[in-house]
């Protein structure tokens, strides 16, 4: 009878690892053995790091026989491949970038390390996290562990998906446009992208600077509450970093949700969108309502308008971003007759498809003549956007949306059609332009069985907020989760 | 093929600003994809923006300043070890100068 202490959460796992009943080795153990076994069809990881975690969990276990071990000492995460990992290959699932060994930590790995956390490898994403299904890697799509046909979401699909199919107990992931909300959402798992600037972005492979954010995966909101509390806090290393002191975020997870206003935007609920999805997310609020909230009913009115600015903001700010990549520092390089040549040849044998797409609209949005047309006019779109929030807020603490119009979509079906690609994030995406902190946590089932995501947005650092929520939906026992087709 | 938003003359131009080299099968392509893109930007002209500042940043940071001091040590080897090509302490690229 094999152990299964991977199926374990990590409040769990870290109670029974201080209290010596486990040790780090053989929860580790359990994940690198799930990860063999279900790999084959999932494919939700890039590298394993089956040496390297056996060697920190049994640093962990020394560190937890002597006593008091932070809390995610000896618990094995998965590291979205955008990361920097001293030592570790970091890809972003581009041929660009297929030997990359970073010489060097990103800040929140860094921080992880030093809790005692073991790293069991690298997860799949979309290449440079540009994409909404985890399809558009260098190394192969991730596939649902609730449904192998179907995609985990994207960009940090392997994260979401190793989550849910007990690879790991919890996960990094990054959120530029729902990269964290929309897989976890898809995979049935919790999934949060802080407020802009919560977290460093240090040695975390920029896509678009001024919308990125760090955040985590993990099968419970209390075992979001504790990763967050490690990542979150000032970095000298990123100077849009903030200052705020980090609240113990588990502290807030026992409040009631008593006199708690909820606002409900109209236009999240749209036609078109899949009936169980709006169903499962309006029973939740009525969950809420009977636990003591109240709900009401408030316009966003420039969310039709998200998609567009994004697509604009992003990709500029991608392009620039994404100039580093020349085949001279680091990275594939294409020898050709001139340096000019070797720049074109690396870059267009290097990128795929997709980034390639962004990086032309990036440029061309910035390019002389259609900056003020295009960039410029993002960014102005892009305020409106924050005022809708800003004005929402007034007349409650917390939103509450679908995180996607539909459940996970098949492999495939959207990836001949960008632009239908791009609406899968249309819940999620404003979010970002206003620098929110937004969770996507599981409030149902559709008829196939596949996951339904709802999404908790509070105002700036007011993660708290949405953990108190998050905490009470989970204990109401409304959305039990299920076990994987894998 | 339709009119679309862009010609290919400008696709070709903004590779080139880019650094992609293209096919013309990808072109074509690009050609296609933008041109649906800035068609549907275009309902951001809807909005009257006039006298709507941008948005450039939503942080609360600023621009932190600190002190100029030294925190790191010298690591040539450790930033050389990913360079495609290298020679003593340098990394190597074709020549430039006839």
């Amino acid at each position: 009878m094999p152990s299964e202490l991977n199926k374990l959460t990590i409040a769990e796992a870290s109670a029974k690892l201080r209290a010596r009943e486990i040790t780090a080795a053989q929860l580790t153990r359990d994940c690198l053995d799930r990860i063999a076994a279900a790999e084959p069809s999932l494919h939700a990881f890039i590298t394993v790091c089956e040496k390297e975690a056996a060697e920190q969990a049994r640093v962990a276990d020394a560190r937890l026989a002597a006593g008091n071990a932070p809390a995610l000492c000896g618990i094995p995460l998965g590291i979205k491949d955008i990361y920097a990992t001293k030592g570790v290959r970091t890809t972003c699932a581009s041929k660009i970038l297929q030997n990359f060994i970073p010489p060097f930590d990103a800040t929140v790995i860094e921080r992880l390390r030093a809790d005692g956390a073991v790293f069991v490898g690298k997860t799949n994403l979309d290449e440079f996290a540009m994409g909404s299904s985890t399809e558009n890697s260098a190394f192969g799509a991730t596939h649902n562990p609730h449904d192998l046909e179907r995609v985990a979401g994207g960009s940090s699909g392997g994260s979401a998906a190793a989550v849910a199919a007990h690879e790991c107990l919890g996960a990094l992931g990054t959120d530029t446009g729902g990269s964290i909300r929309e897989p976890a959402s898809f995979c049935g798992v919790v999934g949060i992208k802080p407020t802009y600037s919560r977290v460093s972005r240090y040695g975390v492979v920029a896509y678009a600077s001024s919308l990125d954010q760090v955040g985590p995966f993990t099968k419970s909101v209390r075992d979001a509450a504790i990763i967050l509390r490690t990542l979150a806090g000032k970095d000298v290393r990123d100077s849009t970093c903030s200052a705020r002191p980090v609240p113990n975020y588990e502290r807030a997870l026992g409040d009631t949700v008593k006199g708690l206003r909820i606002g409900v935007p109209r236009e999240y609920f749209v036609e078109g969108m899949q009936p169980e999805v709006e169903k499962s997310v309006r029973e939740a609020l009525k969950t809420y309502e009977s636990l003591g909230a109240s709900t009401t009913e408030i316009s966003l009115p420039h969310t039709g308008y998200a998609i567009a600015a994004y697509y604009l903001v992003a990709t500029a700010e991608a392009s620039a971003n994404l100039s580093r990549y020349d085949g001279i520092r680091y990275g594939l390089r294409v020898n050709a007759e001139d340096n000019i040549a070797l720049y074109e040849t690396t870059r267009a044998q290097g990128f795929g498809a997709e980034v390639k797409r962004r990086i032309m609209l990036g440029t061309f949005a910035l390019s002389a003549g259609y900056y003020d047309a295009y960039y410029l006019k993002g960014m102005k779109v892009r305020t409106l956007i924050r005022n809708d929030f800003e004005r929402a807020f007034e007349k409650c603490d917390l939103i509450v949306t679908p995180v996607a119009p539909t459940t996970a979509f098949r492999i495939g079906e959207k990836m001949n059609d960008p632009l239908t690609m791009y609406l899968s994030d249309i819940f999620t995406i404003s979010v970002n332009l206003a620098g929110l902190p937004g969770m996507s946590m599981p409030c149902g089932y559709d008829a196939a069985g596949l996951p339904i995501g709802m999404q908790l947005i509070a105002p700036p650092f007011a993660e708290e907020t949405i953990f108190r929520a998050g905490g009470a939906f989970e204990r109401s026992g409304s959305c039990k989760p299920r076990t994987t087709a894998v | 093929m339709a009119e679309t938003k862009i010609t290919l003359e400008q696709v070709r131009h903004v590779a080139r600003l880019a650094r992609l080299e293209l096919s013309p099968q990808d072109e074509e392509r690009l050609r296609a994809d933008m041109g649906e893109m800035l068609e549907y930007v275009d309902k951001l002209n809807e909005l009257d923006t006039k006298d709507v500042a941008p948005t450039t940043q939503v942080g609360e940071a600023g621009m932190p300043m600190r002190d100029d001091e030294v925190t790191n040590r010298p690591a040539a080897d450790a930033m050389l070890s990913n360079a495609p090509s290298r020679e003593r302490g340098y990394f190597k690229v074709p020549k430039i100068i006839e």
